[in-house]
């Protein structure tokens, strides 16, 4: 039954069209293959998940090799969201992509630039899809790699410096992640995850597994931009290509966090994982110094896409909160807001991208009188601005409340005082571009007219999702109680 | 368990500092990009290393072969050294790139020209 090769397909598909993508050398010819492989992967998620509510977790092996031996891919409700994640704002993306890329980019470097959309995609599907650990590596450095080289295209010359810091510190990133599945392969002499799973209890009283931990948690973590370790994510924000931007911010990042909490709780088990080492602490003082630190150095920002990628840096702060409670709701917070902040991300930076397709620039005073000349795009910004800050109805309002309720329930007051104190900064930093494009006179006589419909319509249908999910609640939080019963479930086995 | 019979694990160690110290201290992004080569292959190492039977032959199935070392570290270090060139053809193709537009492959200069620019 073809059903049963949804979890393979949805990976292989993108992949193949993407050397054909190359081949056609035809800018249109590209956009149609990168939009027909995005809704492909879309209708896939969508089957998946539905699948994985009914029947329950979905394990492929491919090429029929059975597992432990062969690879698998593995979907259980986390990962088929995740992927649904991927899809939509796959598909949001591309149809944007069309008119943004043909401005910001060269005509005879577009179907290169939908091949290595097309490869980022594959590789991060077949992340959250894949049941092997070595498998989650080579994937990670597919999607990588694409996100270098897209990143690049950027019209700014410092597009290609920040590139390459990010293929530096990604590269190290995902040795140290190499690193610690060779050592883990080494102690029980399997890569698939579950096999994994039940063999590390046995030997997690050794140095090496121990090491394996650390090389693992510090790997993901470069890659998903914890505090000390975001230098990388600004810059390439802030001048990749806009499309490029609104992909790798509502996408990389998340699923960066997807393996963490694969290695984390699947994998090691939530009992070794934070017994260990004082893990929960360290995550906790990250998370809130990434909240605070990246909020603050916001507020000062010139360039409103270096403004919203620091706001990222303070927003993977509160999925790495969620996660450092160690809690059923805790968890369903770090997960829905991996949804929700992907949602409110990706719109936001769609909206910037509308602006500098019409201006040219997302510089903060360059937007000054925006708000009457392109009203549709600046509001749609707005919204976004309230889901950011957490303001009810929109989705960032769910975040927040799952993110305090998990805070009072563990006891940590503070923290959940702290989580309120970073929504107030957020709050500053939305308020500058909101004034300058609402309260300012415009800065030129030039006539500026609204964005097109084709980039309007993705935009306001991510910030339609952002106020959907903040009313109806039931896929986002449904889905996520349900993996941090999965995710808390077997670290509770041992 | 002598520490000079690991000595192949010393070697992985020394190769890894080698190759991050580089990447971190050298302003050359050419450098830079030849200290990640050093360092990934570094794990090379330890992948084949741990692989390793003592006394045991190629995986080959053939009379008198009883003890074969384990194959799959090399597998999986194919496919990373494969990552490994990748990666290395994107840096040097950024960093033509960047030599084209800003005349220097020195990070501190680069530096200096954004901030003036």
């Amino acid at each position: 039954m073809t059903l049963a090769h949804l979890p393979v397909l949805q990976v292989a598909v993108p992949l193949i069209l993407a050397p054909v993508c190359a081949l056609t050398r035809n800018a249109r010819a590209g956009w149609v293959i990168a939009l027909a492989g995005s809704v492909w992967s879309l209708i896939c998620a969508a089957g998946l998940l539905l699948r994985v509510l009914q029947l329950g977790p979905q394990s492929y092996a491919i090429g029929g090799w059975e597992p432990p031996w062969g690879i698998a891919l593995h979907i259980d409700v986390i990962s088929a969201f995740v992927l649904l994640l991927l899809g939509a704002i796959g598909v949001m993306v591309t149809i944007f992509a069309r008119l943004s890329v043909e401005q910001e980019i060269a005509r005879e470097n577009i179907s290169l630039f939908y091949t290595a959309y097309l490869l980022c995609l594959t590789g991060l599907l077949g992340i959250t899809a894949t049941g092997d650990a070595f498998n989650v590596f080579v994937f990670l450095e597919i999607s990588s790699l694409s996100s270098y080289a897209m990143i690049a295209m950027g019209q700014d010359r410092r597009a290609l410096t920040a590139a390459f810091q990010y293929l530096v510190m990604g590269t190290i990133g995902a040795t140290f992640i190499l690193i610690g599945v060779g050592l883990l392969y080494m102690m029980t002499g399997t890569l698939n995850m579950a096999d994994l799973a039940m063999r590390i209890p046995a030997v997690n009283d050794t140095t090496t597994v121990r090491a394996a931990f650390a090389f693992l948690t510090v790997g993901i973590s470069l890659k998903l931009a914890l505090f000390p370790l975001h230098l990388w994510l600004p810059n390439a924000y802030a001048y990749a290509p806009s499309v490029v931007t609104a992909f790798v911010a509502g996408t990389a990042t998340k699923v960066a966090v997807y393996v963490m909490l694969r290695f984390l709780f699947t994998i090691f088990g939530a009992s070794f994982a934070f017994g260990a080492l004082p893990l929960s602490e360290i995550f906790l003082v990250l998370a809130l110094v990434a909240v605070f630190s990246a909020s603050f150095v916001a507020i000062f920002q010139e360039d409103a896409k270096r403004l919203l990628a620091y706001s990222s840096v303070a927003q993977i702060g509160y999925i790495m909160l969620g996660i450092s409670f160690v809690s059923a709701t805790g968890l369903i917070g770090a997960v829905v807001h991996l949804f929700n902040h992907a949602l409110m991300k990706a719109a936001l930076f769609l909206a910037l991208g509308c602006v500098v397709y019409r201006i040219g620039s997302a510089n903060i005073d360059a937007m000054a009188g925006l708000g009457r000349r392109m009203p549709l795009t600046m509001a749609a910004f707005v919204i976004g601005g309230f889901s950011l800050i957490g303001i009810p109805l929109t989705v960032g309002f769910i975040s927040k409340w799952y993110l305090v309720l998990a805070a009072i329930e563990r006891g940590w007051w503070p923290v959940a005082v702290l989580v309120l104190a970073g929504s107030l900064l957020a709050v500053v930093y939305v308020w500058r571009v909101v004034e300058a494009a609402y309260f300012r006179p415009a800065a030129s006589e030039g006539e500026v007219r609204e964005a097109p419909w084709a980039l309007l319509a993705p935009t306001w249908i991510l910030i339609g999702a952002n106020i959907y999910f903040g009313i109806d609640t039931d896929l986002t939080v449904g889905a996520a109680s349900q993996a941090a019963a999965q995710l808390l479930g077997s670290g509770a086995i041992r | 368990m002598n520490l000079l019979g690991l000595y192949n694990y010393w070697i992985v160690i020394a190769l890894m500092m080698t190759g991050f110290y580089l990447v971190i201290a050298r302003a050359n992004l050419v450098r830079k990009v030849i200290g990640l080569n050093v360092f990934q292959t570094s794990v090379f190492v330890l992948f084949i290393s741990m692989g390793k039977v003592s006394g045991g032959s190629a995986p080959i199935l053939a009379d008198g072969i009883v003890r074969y070392s384990n194959p799959l570290p090399h597998v999986l270090i194919l496919t990373a050294i494969v990552v490994g060139v990748a990666t290395t053809a994107l840096a040097l193709a950024l960093i033509v790139r960047i030599r084209e537009s800003y005349g220097t492959v020195d990070e501190d200069l680069i530096h200096e020209q954004d901030r003036d620019s």
